[in-house]
């Protein structure tokens, strides 16, 4: 989240798109709810079904799944016809008046730079127009032609109520009357919200939706504001923690993987180290040498020295266009590529598209280590044809299996201390309560034995390439257990000369004088103690920000682009509702995002950015500058606005044998995941009262179809896909209305997730179904919009 | 605060009612009263935490019984909403409230497990055989597959043939700690719940 739970409540508006929070995150949902009682907020919800959130809304706008682009879209143009966005806010704070150069151009599907055989494109015709220097060129009056602000309104134009009400299945009249409520946001004097879970980030194109939505807050003078931003409600306790820890492509904080060309330290920071693009952007990103020293002397401790690069060479990297992504190691490890798999505290089998193409990759591998709660689906994996039975025809027995498996019980969430960071990102320390159950251990406990038992073999015996893994520091105090408290000192980071701990990044040196195992973390355990640990409730501002309550991520600051709530003289747009303000001397509120001392003018708002202002067009993503409306990898309907390009050009598509995709005529239904209160994730199948709450899987269908079909509720339906099948009752539900798309009926149907061959109480696998289609710049599959069919079974 | 009125402002307005009791009957039910109003929580080690589910972050107590004392294995009897937390305020949604549940709960794993090749059924194992097991199996894949140099003579140090996942149910420094064992391993192929 840009901002945070707590700070929803300033809304005026609330759009909530793509998540369900009523149902999935009820207690955050209360601030929705405090934003309609205080300030007599509108809530409008947009989505395939009438959910919980819906139930409660002041509007309710139905939608077909995976067209929410086209929707965001047709609300930019509505602002721009309407004149309705915050002119000022988008002059001051966003690139519209940058040029772009000559050549970029859209058209049937495409930007400038396609290259047809290759299947991707070159970007060189999406970049800005630049001076001597190598500033951008800009159009303070946004009259230029190619100035970002005309090219996105020729850009949108095409998005007009009707074409979207043609793409997204409601009517005209429902799509103005919900823009005209979102829209109103665009004064100075009033904040709308963005609210989104997975219904946005699980689409083949996912990061464009999410760019549009950001697009569409810069344009109304959202972000920066209480009340306003653009806000993922996230899934898992510690999901953005284990975000800002890396995954495949990232190292802590965001740095980016090193790619094999770069084959010193000075060429990674050449690389990755931006330069200002605008006189006044203070690129903060240009801190990146100190980022990354400091986490390479983290990592490798008295191994890393100026005169081998800090150890650089130890970190594995990637080829120039390798993706080491889920969808893409699966799918190594379903070709056999894959010997080896450890998984803590994760559950592939249930969570990741097809599974049955996830249980015959798992089947290939030599090992398997899993570490968890219970036992879960992807730890049997090998017993899925006894346990789950006729979904699986064609998986082997048992005996056919040569995986070696090992399950290793591991402690729960209140058998531990550590951080764990929310939506918000607030980094909440909690407490070990109890010791687990039997012979279970912590998770630090077990990784730590396993590495060192494998770093003992290599110093006994030898083997390949021993330094990776003998100059990785693990000198903890106790580095067979340890303690998570050090681990937490050392991620904060210190000067390693007399050991003080780090107020925070603006401390970090470049010069190995400074250890941090995440600088975006530096400050939340300083010589003052934990600060993560916080427990202060006085919410000075009064606008939700509880600065002495745990501590945010970055340097504890509650509002991202705080700065941009402020004019060019850095009062606040709305004087009642001011995270930061200038007071002739210094900033007053939230911990500014921006230089502490330095006045209004000096930078530009978004510090972060080459720029030094926020990004409507950004070549940064594969596909486009711009977001641009493409379907689903399976649709019912070929795209009507360019029926040539139906779906995202780049997705990320797999061609195996068992990665089928299915067309309109076999499978003419629209299908969603979705989750239920009463459930969590596929863990609460373990625990009694969410299994006595919701014990049973089933399939919500509309009235319509059902009466088409000669479906009653209750009666057992099959749903089928090119990849494999699930069977339930029947939930006949005015919930989910038919919608006309391209002149077509359209129906949907809405699948609950939470049931599996393991359980209390036991279902099949939603992912039985869904495709091995992902977002090429995420790598989130698509999980929302893919095509089935379905019958009485 | 208006009309609120916290845990302990009840537990001593209870306390002034249980005294008119003993006017209003001339019997003295102190004794009997305070035995049956007892909390099951009077007695225990409340702990502050966190709630493992969705990323809302809502505070919680945790209420254990069993005073820290040598040999003795404290068990959970309560959960609730922490009501200091600005975002949760004491409330909890239906799985919050039942974490108890998944605390304390007769499917949790309790030892190590292995189950060998083509084998159909799981097999306890004890830790020092299983890390050694493990650590065998991971050397011998590293050693026989590790990348140093890739096919242009560029220094890579990677590991393809093994993937790991998670880290999303886990604290910061656990996640810190897994891109310590992986980096170290030489493993790229790694992911969590966050692309699901």
């Amino acid at each position: 989240m840009t901002n945070g739970w707590t700070d929803v409540s300033n809304a005026d508006v609330i759009l909530v798109m793509g998540g369900n929070p009523a149902e999935n995150h009820p207690v955050g949902f209360r601030f929705v709810m405090e934003a309609r009682r205080k300030r007599k907020a509108k809530l409008v919800v947009v989505d395939p079904r009438f959910n919980r959130t819906a139930a409660v809304a002041d509007s309710y706008t139905p939608m077909r799944a995976g067209t929410d682009i086209a929707f965001l879209g047709g609300l930019i143009h509505y602002a721009i016809e309407n004149k309705l966005y915050h002119d000022e806010y988008v002059k001051l704070h966003t690139n519209a008046p940058f040029l772009v150069k000559e050549g970029f151009d859209f058209a049937e599907g495409y930007f400038s730079g396609w290259d047809g055989a290759a299947k991707k494109y070159d970007r060189a015709s999406w970049q800005y127009e630049t001076d001597a220097q190598g500033f951008a060129k800009v159009d303070p009056a946004l009259e230029h032609p190619r100035s970002v602000f005309q090219l996105m309104k020729k850009h949108y134009a095409r998005y007009t109520p009707d074409a979207v009400a043609n793409i997204c299945g409601c009517t005209a009249e429902e799509f103005r009357k919900a823009a005209a409520v979102i829209c109103s946001t665009g004064r100075a004097d009033r904040a709308g919200t963005i609210l989104y879970a997975l219904g946005w980030t699980q689409h083949s194109h996912a990061v464009q939706l999410i760019h549009t939505a950001a697009m569409l807050q810069l344009m109304l003078g959202n972000i920066g504001m209480p009340g306003g931003g653009i806000n993922a409600q996230r899934g898992h306790a510690n999901i953005q923690g284990s975000t800002d820890m890396g995954s495949w492509n990232n190292l802590p904080g965001y740095l980016k993987i090193p790619r094999a060309n770069m084959a010193t330290l000075d060429d990674y920071l050449k690389a990755n180290t931006p330069k200002p693009l605008r006189p006044n952007s203070l690129n903060y990103w240009g801190n990146t040498p100190k980022f990354m020293v400091s986490l390479l002397k983290a990592y490798y401790g008295k191994h890393a020295a100026k005169e081998n690069g800090f150890a650089y060479g130890n970190i594995p990297k990637p080829g120039e266009t390798e993706n080491y992504g889920w969808g893409q190691f699966f799918d190594k490890m379903h070709k056999g590529g894959i010997e080896g798999f450890i998984s803590f505290g994760m559950n592939p089998v249930a969570n990741g598209p097809n599974t049955p193409k996830m249980l015959d990759a798992l089947s290939k591998l030599k090992w398997m280590i899993v570490v968890e709660n219970f036992e879960t689906e992807t730890a049997a994996f090998w017993n899925a044809k006894k346990l789950g039975g006729k979904f699986y025809p064609t998986f082997v027995d048992p005996a056919q299996i040569q995986t070696e498996a090992f399950l290793l019980p591991a402690a729960c969430f209140a058998e531990k201390d550590g951080a764990f960071v929310n939506s918000s990102r607030w980094l909440q320390w909690k407490r070990a309560a109890l010791p687990p159950p039997g012979d279970a251990k912590p998770d630090q406990e077990i990784m730590s034995r396993l590495f060192l038992a494998v770093r003992d073999l290599y110093a006994k015996e030898g083997g390949k390439a021993p330094a990776p893994l003998l100059e990785m520091n693990w000198d903890y105090t106790n580095p067979r257990n340890p303690s998570l408290e050090e681990v937490a000192r050392e991620v904060n980071g210190r000067e390693i000369a007399g050991g003080r701990q780090l107020n925070g990044f603006g401390e970090l040196k470049d010069d190995g004088s400074t250890l941090c195992g995440n600088w975006i973390y530096s400050g939340s355990w300083t010589e003052a103690g934990n600060m993560m640990a916080r427990r202060g409730q006085d919410d000075p501002t009064g606008l939700g920000i509880y600065p002495n309550w745990s501590w945010s991520w970055p340097a504890n600051r509650r509002i991202l682009y705080n700065r941009a709530a402020a004019n060019a003289q850095g009062q606040g747009w709305d004087p009642l509702r001011t995270p930061l303000r200038w007071d002739g001397e210094r900033w007053r509120g939230d911990v500014p995002d921006y230089k502490a001392d330095a006045k209004p003018a000096d930078y530009g708002a978004f510090i972060m950015l080459p720029e030094g202002v926020a990004k409507l067009f950004a070549a940064d993503l594969v596909e486009g500058p711009f977001p641009e409306h493409y379907e689903p990898v399976e649709s019912p309907v070929p795209n009507p606005l360019h029926t040539n390009v139906s779906s995202n050009p780049m997705a990320t598509v797999f061609h195996g044998p068992l990665d089928k995709l299915g067309d309109a005529k076999s499978y003419p239904y629209v299908a969603i995941t979705y989750r239920l209160t009463e459930h969590f994730h596929y863990w609460t199948k373990h625990v009694a009262s969410g299994s006595e709450l919701q014990s049973n899987f089933f399939v919500e269908l509309p009235e319509e179809l059902a009466s088409a079909k000669g479906i009653e509720g209750g009666d057992i339906v099959r749903v089928t896909s090119a990849r494999g099948s699930v069977e339930g009752p029947a939930l006949v539900t005015k919930r989910i209305r038919p919608l006309k798309v391209a002149g077509q009926t359209v129906y949907q149907i809405g699948i609950p997730i939470h049931w599996g061959f393991i359980g209390r109480v036991r279902g099949p696998l939603v992912n039985n179904l869904t495709p091995s289609a992902y977002d090429p710049n995420s790598g989130t599959p698509e999980y929302k919009g893919f095509l089935v069919n379905l019958e009485k079974a | 605060m208006g009309n609120t009125i916290d845990r302990r402002q009840f537990l001593q307005s209870s306390a002034v009612r249980a005294g008119a009791v003993v006017t209003a009957l001339g019997v003295d039910l102190r004794p009997a009263i305070a035995a049956a109003r007892e909390l099951k929580i009077s007695r225990t080690t409340q702990t502050n935490s966190v709630c493992p589910y969705c990323a809302v972050g809502c505070s919680v107590i945790i209420h254990t019984l069993g005073d820290k004392a040598r040999n003795v294995h404290p068990t959970v009897v309560h959960i609730e909403g922490d009501p200091d937390s600005p975002v949760n305020r004491g409330t909890l949604c239906s799985k919050g409230i039942s974490l108890k549940e998944f605390v304390v709960n007769d499917r949790r794993l309790t030892r190590p497990l292995h189950r060998a090749p083509g084998s159909s059924e799981w097999k306890p194992v004890s830790w020092d055989d299983a890390f050694a097991k493990m650590a065998r199996l991971i050397k011998d894949t590293r050693d026989r597959t590790f990348v140093e140099k890739d096919e242009q003579g560029r220094e890579v140090n990677r590991l393809p043939s093994v993937a790991m996942i998670g880290g999303c149910t886990d604290t910061n420094e656990i996640n810190y700690l897994l891109s310590k064992f992986r980096f170290g391993l030489g493993i790229l192929s790694y992911e969590n719940q966050s692309r699901l």
